[in-house]
């Protein structure tokens, strides 16, 4: 069931603007530094300002809450951006508190609870404190690290200096390793005095303590509830992810995702490189997918830079992106497959064609899955010769017929009706207060694809329609992929059919891009959902902050509530419908 | 009869029935059997897991090398396929899957990451190389390597599988030592038992 939906994007409205200034006086004003838009608004009325936004403005969906931490100015900066489901820009919001230790925002969890794992995040990362929160654990690292690692003045134990090219690495003869500079030769540090004899921590206490709070209400029998861990090895989960669920008998009273296991500091080594070193970076954030996290970082970029790719480098662009959805949903659907216990048959149907996309990408970019095409201003390279012949006989012969064939054989098996439709459902409320994307949000019944929301580089041109199902169910995250695939197909048959000649990049191939100071988030519609990155430079040559707003880590915020009621067996195919990739939800 | 006899019979085919008859040492079946069916474990770290995926999909077809059969239990497992960014989180929960293996045990670190560290490495939450805490027999270099790359590390353990003994193998020794590795834990950062008892205080790594 596809529906087409044409929007009109428009800004937010001089009327709106006025109804927030008269209601937040004193307290709301405009962020008129240089490059930088939005809101700063007192943190007293963070809350009250927040429940406008969303209940009288139509604000109602969270896409990213992120920190800052402006150390030179004494300041962490809290950061928000909102969006209307029903499209059209957003706006961003930010809550300014001294930088102290002990720091403490109120939390918007109530307002938006799309809010909570992000929340969590800042509070591990800065040690901002979100009063109100009701579960603030630590999430990627453990309970008991020393230090919040995001902070500026945070250093690691293989820190050198602050930003990249280091000194250490110039061709004259300076080059060590980094062990041999820690007293420990490992990247490591510890408190002094410290005593591991002494140690009787237990960092999986806390964890467990918020799983049993909801067994407290206890009514009816005094049954013995009882905590299973799944993960993090457990070749369902997608990687090195863990769930931890409450049973009462097979059904789960409470779920919590455990995760952090491939927590690799994306942000912070992110924040010492220079601009154009984090595109090979953000290729390793959704492995599955590496062409669109590129796209919105070369866009987050471009957008403070002010540069614009030509003609040829836009449709390059879309067209690898709109293959790299074709190749990660085809990834999903086996995966989904594997999960439901139709072991690796699906998966190898679905991983002939996706090899086939792969050869495109290899011919294009000189790697299979890390592709590190996109450039400022451009791409990397133009097709080399034949290429384009290739994609036509894939995209117009070959994959239309599998898709078909491959749909023909899951879309109406028994056993994937019986353990999908009516499982693990999202209402379209629920996923929209939990900041849900991608496919899931659409499979609830939610048309909002950012490439008819807010339409990014050329998408306003292509004709295709926006693929929304009603149900919300494990069956319709299924056949919501399908439906992609075939609408992505249809993009890249049109860029097939029109991509111009001409240059594909307006640049010339540069060390180092200067980029104007200023925030920017550039997002565009990965498979997975919205991929954004918030991105502040200071003028220099390496972002001051680099965050990635990851649609997997976003989505998994859903999870709990998708899944309490259910059978434990259903957990895995929930998982398996959201379509994870750890290394995006971990970052 | 000790293995020694065993590996050289000393018995000359009679020409007539050398079509019919081979015979070899006991190392040489023994080894050729364990070299033609290691079970991979079915562990999945990072990005050189879908590589690892597909490895074992159709194209690259992992079962002409008898390893298609991965288990997702380590105690069934005789090869550990490291592939991807080990974190210090992640560490302890490596170690405790690598001693619950059965010997004989290989451990092929895929991809540079595993190997080294790789991009991440200045990470804080980042173990520079899984050898700091478990044996590794072969190397893969990459980022992630291709099917081709893990394939070739992957007949480089046969090769070395192929050139053990029963009589040295340290698994079949008297006494051998199968302690297993002290499991890492997670303090105020990863302590590895092994190494570090008390600390002193790192402020500032000395230029």
């Amino acid at each position: 069931m596809a529906m087409p939906s044409q929007i009109p994007v428009a800004p937010p409205s001089s009327d709106e603007i006025a109804i927030l200034r008269s209601r937040f006086a004193d307290t709301l004003k405009p962020d008129t530094r240089a490059g930088y838009s939005g809101w700063i608004i007192d943190k007293i009325q963070l809350q009250a300002f927040a429940t406008a936004l969303r209940n009288e403005l139509g604000y109602d969906y969270l896409s990213s809450v992120t920190a800052v931490d402006y150390l030179p100015q004494g300041q962490f900066e809290v950061v928000y951006q909102v969006y209307k489901t029903t499209g059209g820009r957003g706006i961003n919001f930010k809550v300014q508190v001294t930088r102290t230790d002990d720091v403490e925002v109120p939390s918007l969890v109530f307002t938006y609870p799309g809010a909570e794992l992000q929340e969590r995040e800042v509070w591990d990362l800065f040690g901002i404190k979100f009063s109100g929160h009701p579960d603030l654990r630590r999430i990627f690292m453990w309970e008991g690290f020393a230090g919040h690692p995001m902070r500026k003045d945070w250093h690691e134990p293989y820190y050198e200096e602050e930003v990249k090219p280091l000194k250490s690495r110039w061709p004259d003869g300076q080059i060590y390793s980094a062990e041999s500079k820690n007293i420990h030769g490992d990247n490591i540090t510890l408190p002094e005095g410290f005593n591991s004899k002494d140690q009787t921590f237990d960092p999986e206490k806390a964890l467990y303590d918020a799983l049993r709070q909801s067994s407290k209400d206890d009514v009816g029998l005094g049954t013995d509830r009882i905590i299973v861990n799944l993960g993090p090895q457990h070749p369902s989960t997608h990687g090195v992810f863990r769930i931890a669920v409450l049973l009462d008998g097979e059904k789960i009273i409470n779920l919590k995702p455990v995760m952090g296991y491939l927590h690799r500091n994306h942000e912070k080594i992110g924040e010492r490189n220079t601009y154009i070193m984090n595109i090979p970076y953000t290729d390793r954030l959704d492995y599955l997918s590496s062409m669109s996290n590129n796209f919105g970082y070369a866009l987050a970029v471009e957008k403070l830079m002010n540069i614009k790719p030509p003609e040829r480098a836009e449709y390059l662009r879309v067209m690898m992106a709109e293959l790299t959805r074709i190749s990660n949903h085809l990834m999903a659907i086996g995966a989904l497959l594997n999960d439901l216990g139709a072991y690796f048959t699906p998966m190898l149907y679905s991983l002939e064609e996706r090899e086939l996309i792969l050869d495109i990408f290899e011919a294009v970019a000189g790697s299979r899955m890390m592709c590190n095409y996109f450039r400022f201003g451009g791409v990397a390279r133009d097709l080399p010769d034949g290429v384009l012949q290739k994609i036509k006989d894939l995209i117009f012969e070959r994959l239309p017929r599998k898709i078909d064939e491959i749909e023909r054989f899951l879309g109406e098996n028994e056993i994937i009706r019986a353990r999908g439709v009516g499982q693990g459902v999202l209402t379209t409320e629920n996923a929209i207060r939990y900041s849900a994307a991608g496919p899931l949000l659409r499979a609830s019944g939610v048309p909002y694809d950012i490439r008819r929301a807010e339409p990014y580089s050329i998408y306003d041109r292509f004709d295709f329609d926006v693929v929304v199902r009603q149900n919300g169910d494990i069956y319709d995250r299924l056949m919501v992929r399908f439906e992609e695939i075939r609408q992505s197909i249809r993009i890249v048959q049109q860029t097939v059919k029109q991509i111009p000649e001409g240059p594909v990049t307006t640049t010339k191939p540069v060390y180092q891009v200067r980029v104007p100071a200023g925030e920017s988030y550039g997002r565009v519609e990965g498979p997975k959902g919205e991929v954004g990155f918030y991105i502040i430079s200071n003028g220099k040559p390496n972002p001051w902050r680099y965050h990635v707003r990851a649609p997997s880590f976003i989505n998994l915020t859903a999870f709990g509530p998708m899944c309490i009621g259910y059978k434990v067996a259903d957990v895995v195919a929930v998982l398996g419908s959201i379509d994870i990739v750890l290394g995006e939800v971990d970052r | 009869m000790d293995s020694n006899h065993l590996n050289s019979p000393g018995i000359e085919i009679p020409p007539e029935m050398q079509g019919q008859v081979a015979i070899t040492n006991l190392d040489k079946i023994y080894n050729w059997g364990r070299s033609a069916s290691v079970w991979p474990m079915m562990f999945g770290l990072a990005c050189c897991a879908i590589e690892m995926i597909c490895t074992a999909a159709s194209r690259y077809d992992i079962a002409r090398f008898g390893m298609e059969v991965m288990r997702p239990s380590p105690r069934q497992s005789d090869l550990m396929i490291v592939s991807g960014t080990v974190t210090k989180k992640m560490m302890p929960i490596i170690v405790r899957l690598y001693n619950q293996m059965p010997e004989p045990k290989y451990v092929l670190a895929m991809g540079a990451c595993a190997s080294g560290g790789g991009p991440f490495k200045e990470g804080y939450n980042v173990v520079s190389g899984v050898d700091k805490y478990v044996p590794v027999d072969v190397y893969v270099p990459g980022c992630p390597p291709t099917p081709q790359a893990l394939l070739n590390g992957l007949m480089k353990i046969q090769e070395k599988i192929r050139g053990e003994s029963i009589k040295t193998s340290r698994w079949y020794q008297k006494g051998a030592d199968l302690a297993e590795i002290p499991i890492p834990s997670l303090g105020p950062d990863l302590i590895d038992g092994r190494k570090i008892s008390t600390a002193k205080a790192i402020d500032k790594v000395e230029g």
